[in-house]
């Protein structure tokens, strides 16, 4: 039984004494004020602080743009000596090592994604999804380190002699296997992007409803049927924005291609061959830029991969509204 | 019914049923190799680390500063206060002003303009390389004072914890239900209260984890340290002038001729990934012992 005489009773009134009562009658509204004005403050200092970023390596490159214009973009004559710069060689380096990032990493994160959501068991699947994620923890400088003096070596030894016996009538698996160079750097940061990706690709496959897989094996379907005509196609999406994510990782990385991209402006056709990426070069000329120019010119690379970083991030961006509007999901 | 006669066969019935049993057998397989494959490049480095690195953590390398080149024994001691350093500072500026990032976007800028801008621009920063935060400040502060210093090396690290915290901090309040914020209010408490006394308790494992991986991460970068710390072989005298730390270390001595100073870059790999290891491994089993 509920009281119901209490609950009708009158509250006793507490008279309240005079020294607590608030100076005021109405709240205080100055701290509410500050602590508004401060939080805003900061959400306009990452503002400014991205602005600042456009602005400053922009203005700082300017000597090199004035010099060089948009030759700057399609030539790879780099040569500090009789000051003229391209930074062709650069940009083709990072786009090259990102590109077989990407196509080790993707691959090989979907069929990651897809054990630890649809075969392991449970307790396995934590383990191995902690695995995974502690690679991305490792730092770039010991993937430089591991990569130089271990890994480099063993690619010269064994796959790179491997690819060239069964892939060498291709241009780009000729030439000498050094170990060092842009096909290394591009293996890598497919290691380096893969726990990104396959953190994406996970979330993504969770999120099937399973009334459509149920459905699918219900028919019959084998696992991997369900996955290649259910799950992936109702995720394809997301899928593209863990891709995405990966994208924007592997191209600014900088410490482990540094290590074992071997720092050669000369273009080649070979992915065998060492090369650069905007990243390395700046890693490794930075400091000895005394010249005006040359340290333009550098700057000038730091703008262009700052500009392909912004725009993965705008694609990114709209991507994931749209799908977020198409489906009503968020990632 | 005539669109389901129109369109195509289903696939299944149509390939026999050892073939397509054979086709999930083979992806079982390769994707269950996929996995491991990244567990075992995971040993693999680990390994690496730890039999190179072992050899050189004795009390000199913690406690003494480097040889001159080509020179015996020595240590790190100067670069692992320089680290120690550098990752404060870094996180004493990035973290409140994150926090504060966080808070914006959670507690006054949901729905609003200003606040999806936000968010927009913390995805993008968050995307930056952080060689180009290494760039940017020494486009600012290196330039304009004219020389390399500890505190350009913290600001540059300090840059790239901003929007790591922002983004934690607004994915962790997110969490928070409204149901609790408006309670708070209801009974008369001032908005600040609330987020703090409420709504950061709620959060707070969720934040100090966020915090804790973050400042982790950035002690082990390197490409911002190049151009703004720099690196230099003796103690620290303040943070005014170029500061040794571990990392551009490594990098340097990796890169030279010397045995002994490549002894100590192994050391210094091993020391800086187990410490980032280590916080990685102990705020996950926190969050997974509470979830449990």
């Amino acid at each position: 039984m509920r009281p119901l005489r209490l609950a009708s009773a009158p509250l006793p009134r507490i008279p309240m004494p005079m020294s607590t009562m608030p100076a005021t009658l109405g709240p205080r509204r100055w701290p509410d004020a500050v602590f508004r004005a401060a939080a805003m403050t900061c959400a306009a200092l990452i503002c400014l602080l991205m602005a600042g970023f456009f602005v400053e390596l922009t203005w700082k490159s300017m000597p090199s743009i004035r010099a060089f214009g948009f030759g700057f973009l399609t030539s790879a004559h780099w040569n500090p000596v009789t000051r003229q710069f391209g930074g062709l060689s650069s940009i083709y380096g990072t786009l090259a090592s990102t590109a077989i990032a990407l196509v080790i990493a993707v691959p090989l994160s979907l069929a990651t994604a897809l054990f630890l959501v649809k075969l392991a068991p449970r307790g396995l699947a934590r383990w191995v999804r902690q695995g995974v994620e502690l690679l991305a923890a490792i730092p770039s400088i010991i993937f430089g380190m591991w990569g130089l003096f271990v890994f480099a070596p063993y690619m010269a030894d064994h796959v790179q002699p491997f690819l060239q016996e069964t892939l060498g009538f291709l241009p780009i698996f000729q030439g000498p296997t050094m170990g060092i160079g842009i096909f290394t750097a591009g293996v890598i940061l497919a290691l380096m992007v893969i726990p990104f990706i396959t953190a994406v690709m996970r979330d993504v496959f969770t999120m099937t409803p399973p009334v459509l897989e149920e459905a699918a094996y219900g028919m019959g379907a084998t696992t991997w049927e369900v996955v290649r005509n259910v799950t992936v196609p109702y995720g394809i999406q997301g899928l593209a924005g863990g891709v995405f994510l990966g994208l924007g990782r592997a191209i600014g990385e900088t410490m482990a291609v540094t290590f074992v991209i071997g720092n050669n402006h000369q273009l080649s056709a070979s992915l065998f061959a060492s090369g650069n990426s905007i990243a390395s070069t700046l890693a490794n000329e930075f400091s000895e830029a005394t010249d005006p120019v040359y340290g333009a010119s550098l700057i000038e690379l730091g703008l262009i991969l700052l500009v392909m970083t912004f725009l993965i991030q705008v694609a990114a961006h709209l991507w994931l509204r749209r799908l977020g509007r198409t489906t009503g999901r968020t990632l | 019914m005539a669109s389901v006669m129109e369109r195509p066969a289903v696939p299944f019935p149509l390939r026999s049923r050892t073939r397509r049993r054979g086709w999930d057998l083979v992806v079982r397989l390769l994707s269950t190799a996929a996995a491991l494959l990244a567990l075992v490049f995971l040993f693999w480095i680990l390994a690496v680390v730890v039999r190179r690195g072992v050899g050189a953590l004795d009390w000199t390398f913690f406690t003494s500063l480097p040889s001159p080149p080509g020179g015996e024994g020595g240590g790190l001691a100067n670069a692992i206060l320089g680290t120690v350093a550098m990752t404060l500072m870094a996180a004493l500026i990035g973290v409140p002003l994150g926090v504060l990032t966080g808070v914006y976007q959670s507690e006054f800028g949901r729905g609003t303009r200003f606040g999806s801008f936000v968010r927009f621009t913390v995805n993008v920063m968050l995307g930056i390389p952080s060689i180009l935060s290494g760039l940017f400040i020494y486009v600012v502060m290196v330039l304009a004072t004219g020389h390399f210093s500890g505190w350009a090396g913290g600001a540059s690290l300090a840059i790239l914890i901003f929007p790591y915290v922002a983004r934690t901090t607004e994915d962790m309040l997110g969490l928070v239900p409204d149901t609790l914020r408006e309670s708070s209010l209801a009974l008369g408490a001032p908005r600040w209260k609330t987020t703090l006394g409420v709504v950061f308790r709620a959060a707070r494992s969720g934040l100090a984890t966020g915090i804790l991986l973050s400042v982790a991460r950035v002690s082990g970068e390197t490409a911002p340290l190049l151009f703004t710390a720099l690196n230099s072989p003796y103690w620290p005298t303040g943070m005014n002038g170029p500061t040794a730390n571990l990392t551009v270390t490594i990098f340097n001595y990796a890169m030279s001729p010397y045995s002994d100073w490549q002894r100590l870059a192994w050391g210094a790999s091993l020391l800086i990934t187990m410490s980032v290891l280590v916080v990685t491994i102990f705020t996950r089993w926190r969050v997974s012992e509470e979830a449990a």
